[in-house]
This record gives C-alpha cells, structure tokens and sequence, in this order.
C-alpha cells in the first residue's frame, strides 16, 4: 500500500507537466488541483486560464463545483469574456491545456460527442465545450482519462478534439497550429506520442501496475517506449502541497 | 405594452417576465439563454417559457448547463445549436439523451461547435461579420457534422492553410441575468461574462432580468462596468434569484445540491414530468418558486462584502 491514492498520484503527475511561468488552460476537478499543486511546488509562477473569462495566479481557496463559481472570481487576476479568453489561446499565447475525455485513440484523439455514427447515435455525450479549440491551439495538450479498454480504442468513432488525427504529419497537414498532445496520463499509466507515427505508446508505469496489465485494459496494440519508466512517487513536498490545496480530502480516497 | 422592435428604446421598460415572454418571444424563435457557461442562467425566464407551452425553439447557447436539458423535456425545442449539453455537477443530460438517441419526447437537430467557434459565431453576427475564418476547430469532427461550417484556403497564403469558415449566428431573442440595472435596461454586470457580451449584440431583441434594480445615477456612475447598455434592451424583468440554482456573482451561491437533486429525479421520463410540474407548472411565477425554495434558497444569499476600489471619473 502507498500511502497516497491513484487519483492523487494522477494529480501530482499532471502538475508535474506544468513548467514554471507557463500559462495554462486549467478546467476543472483534476487539472485545477494539480495547477494548485504546481503553483505551491516547481511553478510558482505559473498562470491560470479558464475558458468563461477568468484568469488567476493564486488558485481559489474555497471549493469549485464550477470555473464560474465566487471562489474562483475573488481575487483573479482578470475576469473578462470567453473570447478573451480563448483568445489568447487562438493568438498562439498558451503553453498547454488539459483535457479529458469519454474515449481516446492510439492517435490521441478524443471524443466526448458521439459513441456510434453521430447521425444516429448510441450515446450521445454532453459534446465539445471548449476542447478541440484547446486541443488545436494550446503548445502542448496534456490528457487526463481513466485506463479501460473501452475508453482507449483503435479508433475514436467521433473526433471531438483532435490529437494527430490519422498519425504521422496529419495534424500538420490539417493546418493544426498547436502541438498536439504531449501527455496522456491515465490511473495506471503514462502514454506519450512516440516515433515517427505519433502512435501512443507506454513512456510509464505507476507504482503497483504492470506493463502486461496496462496492455490488457489498453484497446490497441499498445507498443513501449524504449526507455519505459516508472512513475515517480509523489514526493513529501508534492503531496503536502496536494493536501493544502486539498483541504478536504476529496481526492483522497 | 412592449413592440417587437426598437420603440421603446428610451422608455421604461420594467414588465413581468410572463408579458415580456408573451410579446418577445414566439413560438420558432432562435434564443440565448445565459451566455455566460455556468453562472447567470437565466432559469426563470427556462420557467416561464416552459410555462407559456412555447415550442419549436432554437437553443443557442456555449453552454447553459442543466436549462436546455428542462426546455428539451417540456417539448419546447427542436434545435440545439451549441457546444456543450448536460449537467455540469452531475453529469449527463437525461432528457439531451433521450431526445437524440431515441427521439423522446421528439427529435431534435444537434448543430455542434466548439465554445470559441460559437463564441466567434457570435461576435460575427454581433459585428456584422458575414462569416469568421477560424483555425481552432480545423481536425475536429465538428466540420463534418455540422454543415454549416465551410472549408476553406486561406487567401492570404502561398502555400497551403486550411481554414474552417463559421458563418454568423444571429439569434432572435436573448435573456440575461444581471446584478442589476435601471428601469431602461442599462445593466452592471461583474465576474466572468462568457459570451453574454457578443450573444446579446447579436441579438435581434433582449431581455434583461435584474437582480436588483437601481436607479440610473447608480448605473452612470460607472459606465465601464455596463456590459450591455439600455438602448439595445427590450424589456427589463426586476426577477431577485432569477438565476437559481446557478451562482450569480456577489449575490448567490451555487446551489449545487439542486443540481445533484435534478440529476437524480429526471432519469426517467415520468420521474422528469413530474419534478417539472412540482418545480415549473404547478408554480404560477418566480415568487412562487423563490417561496418553495424558502430557507434554503436564503442559505444560497451572498452576505458578506468583496467591495471594489471605486474609480473616479471626475473631469477636473
């Protein structure tokens, strides 16, 4: 046993991703406390975007159901409009994003619209947001999902926000500006972007986990870097912060 | 009694709700319904639209959380025209679901974007843009599904550079919720405004529903705080909560345990009808809600005090 749970590992794995004097597009739950997590850490000077018109430096002290709520206006940094916002994000002005997403492909692709054709389809999920705009523009898109098969497929059967499309140049081709993604960090794993492909493939496992395991409950043929890692313990001071940023234990379990 | 129109441009324009809905809006209309994401939804004017039996409405909104998933179960709509449709506490809409996967209670026609892309969208029709050339929707499935949204080359470049050309949307009516405004529809509104701004100027008509409102001397003392200014306004609904159970800055909380509560009771079609008819039909108005809410909706007022340094506009 750790003495941390998966999902604070997570959280401590996506602040690692922040570089200091980076502008982010946060989001919610997960991504905002590991921009919290980074501000108190190696980041101190990194600043926070939100797609509703607010900007912040120092993450909201009280509880967040949603970017809009009070907390998260007190004291930002600016509180503005969303195409100011997204703005800068269109200008080329963000460093990374996150997102997360109901399914993702070996190509890093993501849907959250439709599960099945989207004429007719099976599911239909709550849709885009911000995303694709987020994930065309920002330097680098860092992805957040749970690790099951039915959420990591050959194939995505609705690309909502893209990642390198079919691989290879083609987000370049699509006259994507922005990077792509950089990161996926999942509950038992990291993936990252390698080769001449773009496929995903496994850059590192968490503690407790097993590259046959991560295979098994992965929906492609998920190839390993060669350099395969393991996931760092969070540190002393990483999870301090974590649990001043998480005052009540909501991420603990 | 309102006109369609702009004839009532420097009168009072205070009126119920319920008379601003009747003569604003008829059945067919395109309408924006909180531009903002998540605070300021203009749930009572969701109400009384249901109310009035309105159907066959556009819904064009980023995002107005759980009020386009209540119009689509009333039956009141037949376009959603958006990025996002759910619960944002709570997950799914129920009723979003049901309508475009199994056509219940009928169908619906999904026009998708993107938050920026409809915020551009906007700001076009705002403008008087014909269209915007946007890159950050360029990948995504959304040019495939929704027809609107032409390809094209950059005519600027040499080489190749897509482009994706999203054409102006121009609703017919929008409603906001604001902290507060005078009696000609001259509005103060602070925090996050979203897309409020660009929804409402793209407008055709808009109606503002005031938390509080005060007299014109308070709203002219600070023109840089109106977001939409009173000659634009068609009607001006004086509605204290109007934006329950969404937050709305520096006067209420989010009341995120109704969205949880909603979530639960509308997973079944029948379960949905009747939360509706306890919390929409069987209430005759937003005083009459505000009144079943009772303590609890008094628990959501902001009490405390976050005051700004106040600027000083003087001339010498």
């Amino acid at each position: 046993m750790h003495d941390y749970s998966t999902q604070e590992l997570m959280i401590i794995a996506a602040a690692r991703q922040i570089n200091d004097g980076e502008r982010i597009f946060v989001g919610m739950r997960l991504p905002i406390t590991a921009y919290g997590v980074a501000r108190l850490t190696h980041a101190p000077n990194a600043v926070g975007l939100f797609e509703s018109g607010v900007s912040r430096y120092e993450p909201a002290e009280d509880m967040l159901y949603t970017m809009c709520d009070g907390p998260n206006q007190l004291g930002a940094a600016w509180t503005t409009g969303l195409i100011q916002i997204m703005g800068l994000l269109s200008g080329g002005r963000v460093h990374a994003g996150f997102v997360g997403g109901a399914e993702i492909d070996r190509f890093a692709n993501i849907n959250t619209s439709y599960i099945g054709d989207y004429e007719n389809p099976t599911t239909k999920l709550p849709g885009s947001g911000g995303a694709p705009d987020i994930a065309a523009m920002a330097e680098r898109l860092i992805i957040i999902i749970n690790h099951q098969k039915h959420r990591l497929v050959e194939k995505v059967d609705y690309i909502t926000s893209p990642g390198f499309l079919t691989g290879g140049d083609a987000r370049k081709e699509a006259g994507l500006p922005g990077g792509g993604p950089s990161v996926v960090i999942t509950d038992r794993a990291i993936l990252r972007p390698y080769g001449p492909e773009n496929e995903l493939h496994l850059a590192s496992v968490h503690p407790g986990h097993t590259e046959e395991e991560i295979k098994e409950n992965t929906g492609w043929d998920l190839k390993t870097v060669p350099d395969l890692e393991e996931t760092p313990s969070p540190s002393k001071e990483e999870l301090d912060a974590l649990h001043t940023i998480d005052k009540e234990g909501f991420w603990r379990s | 009694m309102l006109t369609l129109g702009d004839k009532t441009i420097n009168g009072d324009k205070l009126c119920s709700l319920a008379d601003a809905i009747r003569d604003l809006v008829p059945d067919g209309s395109s309408i924006v319904l909180g531009a903002a994401l998540e605070n300021a939804i203009p749930f009572a004017a969701t109400h009384e639209l249901i109310r009035q039996g309105k159907r066959n409405l556009n819904m064009i909104a980023p995002i107005s959380d759980i009020s386009t998933d209540m119009m689509i179960g009333a039956g009141c709509v037949t376009e959603v025209t958006g990025a996002w449709v759910g619960n944002v506490s709570g997950g799914m809409g129920h009723n979003f679901r049901r309508a475009t996967e199994k056509g219940e209670p009928h169908q619906i026609k999904v026009h998708d974007y993107s938050n920026f892309s409809i915020g551009m969208a906007f700001f076009a029709g705002a403008y008087g843009l014909p269209y915007v050339p946007l890159k950050s929707i360029l990948g995504s499935d959304i040019i495939k599904s929704n027809p609107r949204i032409k390809m094209a080359n950059n005519p600027f470049s040499d080489g190749p550079d897509p482009v994706a050309l999203v054409p102006a949307l121009k609703p017919d009516v929008a409603f906001l919720v604001v902290q507060r405004a005078d009696r000609f529809g001259n509005s103060h509104i602070w925090g996050s405004t979203g897309l409020t701004q660009e929804a409402s100027i793209a407008a055709n008509r808009i109606i503002v529903i005031a938390d509080e409102v005060v007299e014109p001397e308070v709203i002219s003392s600070d023109p840089s705080r109106v977001l939409i200014p009173g000659f634009g306004v068609n009607a001006v609904c004086h509605i204290p909560a109007a934006n329950h159970p969404s937050p709305l800055i520096g006067k209420w909380k989010r009341d995120n345990a109704f969205f949880h509560h909603y979530h639960k009771e509308t997973r079944e079609p029948e379960n949905f009808q009747r939360w509706l008819k306890e919390w929409v039909l069987d209430l005759p108005d937003h005083e009459a809600y505000r009144t079943k809410l009772g303590g609890e909706l008094e628990e959501l007022r902001i009490e405390g005090e976050a005051l700004s340094a106040p600027a000083n506009y003087a001339v010498e």
